[in-house]
């Protein structure tokens, strides 16, 4: 160790901070078992850096060094409350105990710190709402005004569900770890529904009316990179596909206004070419693997769109089918409708609207303005005007956002 | 360890069109996988519950107990029948009761114990006897 500037320890601990600080996190949940001593623990660790590497020097191993600090300061802390509180000897006790290689040990347990606080976040017992509030908290570091002003709710209501959550994991004794091969299928898959929820808020809003809004789906990415990082499992690879394979046509999907552009009418030139050619890579790799779901499905989809290069060209009949493949694997209305519009470009309108009027007479999608869009659609492209006319009518109905709205309206008035 | 109550829901009126062999049978696979836990000392005791017909509510109204009729005659499915388990933790919990045939007759709740109250409970039953 060598002495530093202390602009040269602020600066690294800048960095550490950014880079290491949800690691540091991690670990201390496990050693410590509790979120909020962790939390505490790991930022007195960084305080106390700030100051001790200016007399000392900067540690050979920062990180191991703000793990051992921190579970230091947290035994103090636990030590001075337990004077008031004779249940907290007990826990103070425990912690001594742990010995002190153990905060060091080697660099895959660290990883597996990380997935244990992604699968604890995200325990099926914990709602929807708490598991993605707790996982941008917790595992993203994002700060609880962030998150808020995403999901257009107050700091103090976030606040609540995230005192809540963590109330929960302790008291009805959710485990910090990572569950079971035999458990991980079920377990995987709230993990890769608050990744994508995460990524779909970001993805319809940014269309949108809100600036304060952060960029959830780059941290939806981001988080989908360090899942399979830790879990490189083909379901993972094709939501990570799906992910970057939407967001490559973000730049294409809206006019400057704010105004819908239809996959078929975007500028092919505007979409990231890098991100496609990752994703591609990616859901060829899962798809590969003949052990894959409904991440990869959709992904498989969405990279033959990203890999035609005009609308014309694009080859309906392959998208067809991988829509017959995600029907089987998750029967619901809206993938029906999706098939409807593929089975439409690729034999015809006609043959499309029989599907589409067969979901709206059994009584499904009867109030998805999507629906009605859609038949409206073929109806106009098989010249029955006043059948589409009435069509747009329901879907504007029906309808929300503002965006949407107008792209309806356009198309009415161009119907006379 | 800690120690989880379940709370297992049935729907009555489809356990009243079973047979007689038919609810027996089931009972029998029940207390099978209760033995299982046994032998785990996961099962810390339990109580099957009669109809719910047969209960009573308390409710304070103004300002003494009345008894009502239970006011869940509308809800379909009912409590059917209380275990008491210790498991390690609530993944632990849930692993072993998902094996439970019990689970197969309705909803089914895994509450984990109040510790503090049941210290309390444990003081007070200690010092009845001793009295």
């Amino acid at each position: 160790m060598s002495k530093s500037s202390a602009a040269q320890v602020r600066h690294k601990v800048d960095e550490l901070y950014r880079i290491e600080s949800r690691r540091v996190f991690a670990t201390l949940i496990r050693l410590l078992g509790d979120f909020d001593l962790a939390e505490e623990a790991m930022h007195e660790a960084f305080t106390a850096a700030v100051e001790q590497w200016q007399c000392d020097g900067i540690p050979r191993n920062p990180r191991a060094w703000l793990v051992s600090t921190g579970r230091f300061k947290a035994i103090d802390s636990v030590r001075r409350r337990s004077r008031f509180d004779a249940s907290l000897e007990e826990l103070a006790r425990r912690l001594e105990e742990i010995a002190d290689d153990k905060a060091e040990k080697a660099n895959q347990e660290v990883e597996d710190d990380r997935l244990r606080l992604i699968f604890t976040c995200c325990h099926p017992s914990l709602s929807p709402e708490l598991q993605v509030a707790l996982t941008l908290r917790e595992v993203c570091g994002l700060k609880t005004e962030e998150i808020a002003s995403a999901f257009l709710i107050t700091p103090p209501t976030l606040a609540q569900r995230i005192v809540r959550a963590k109330a929960k994991i302790r008291d009805a004794g959710i485990p910090y770890e990572v569950p079971s091969l035999a458990e991980l299928p079920t377990r995987l898959d709230a993990v890769l529904s608050v990744i994508y929820l995460v990524f779909n808020e970001g993805y319809s809003a940014s269309s949108g009316e809100s600036l304060i809004r952060i960029d959830l789906s780059e941290e939806a990415i981001r988080l989908g990179r360090l899942l399979l990082d830790l879990l490189p499992d083909s379901e993972v690879m094709g939501l990570l596909a799906l992910m970057l394979l939407q967001e490559s046509r973000r730049d294409a999907r809206a006019t400057s206004d704010g105004d819908v552009i239809l996959l078929e009418d975007q500028d092919r030139s505007l979409w990231n070419r890098q991100q496609i050619s990752e994703g591609t890579t990616l859901v060829n790799r899962s798809v590969a693997s003949r052990d894959y779901g409904i991440y990869t499905i959709q992904a498989a989809i969405a990279s033959v769109h990203a890999n035609s290069r005009t609308a014309a060209e694009t080859d309906w009949a392959q998208i067809v089918s991988w829509y017959d493949l995600l029907l089987q694997a998750e029967p619901s209305s809206i993938v029906e409708l999706n098939r409807a519009v593929a089975v439409a470009m690729q034999e015809g309108p006609l043959v499309g609207l029989e599907l589409v009027e067969s979901i709206l007479e059994r009584g499904d999608l009867v109030e998805y303005h999507l629906a009605h869009a859609t038949r409206a659609d073929l109806c106009r492209r098989l010249g029955r005007t006043e059948d589409a006319k009435k069509s747009y009518e329901s879907a504007l109905s029906f309808a929300r956002q503002e965006p949407e709205r107008r792209f309806l309206e356009k198309r009415l008035i161009e119907l006379g | 360890m800690m120690k989880f109550v379940c709370l297992g829901y049935i729907d009555e009126a489809k356990w009243d069109e079973m047979s007689e062999n038919e609810q027996s049978a089931f009972i029998n696979e029940c207390f099978t996988y209760d033995d299982e836990l046994r032998r785990g000392s996961h099962f810390l005791g339990g109580q099957g519950l009669q109809s719910s017909q047969n209960a009573v509510t308390l409710r304070w109204q103004g300002e003494q107990a009345m008894v009502v009729d239970g006011p869940f005659s509308e809800t379909k499915e009912q409590l059917g029948g209380i275990l008491f388990l210790e498991a390690r933790d609530l993944n632990h919990a849930i692993t072993l009761m998902s094996k439970h045939p019990m689970v197969r007759g309705g909803a089914f709740e895994i509450r984990p114990a109040d510790e503090k109250i049941n210290a309390m409970i444990e003081e007070r039953s200690s010092q009845s006897f001793s009295s």
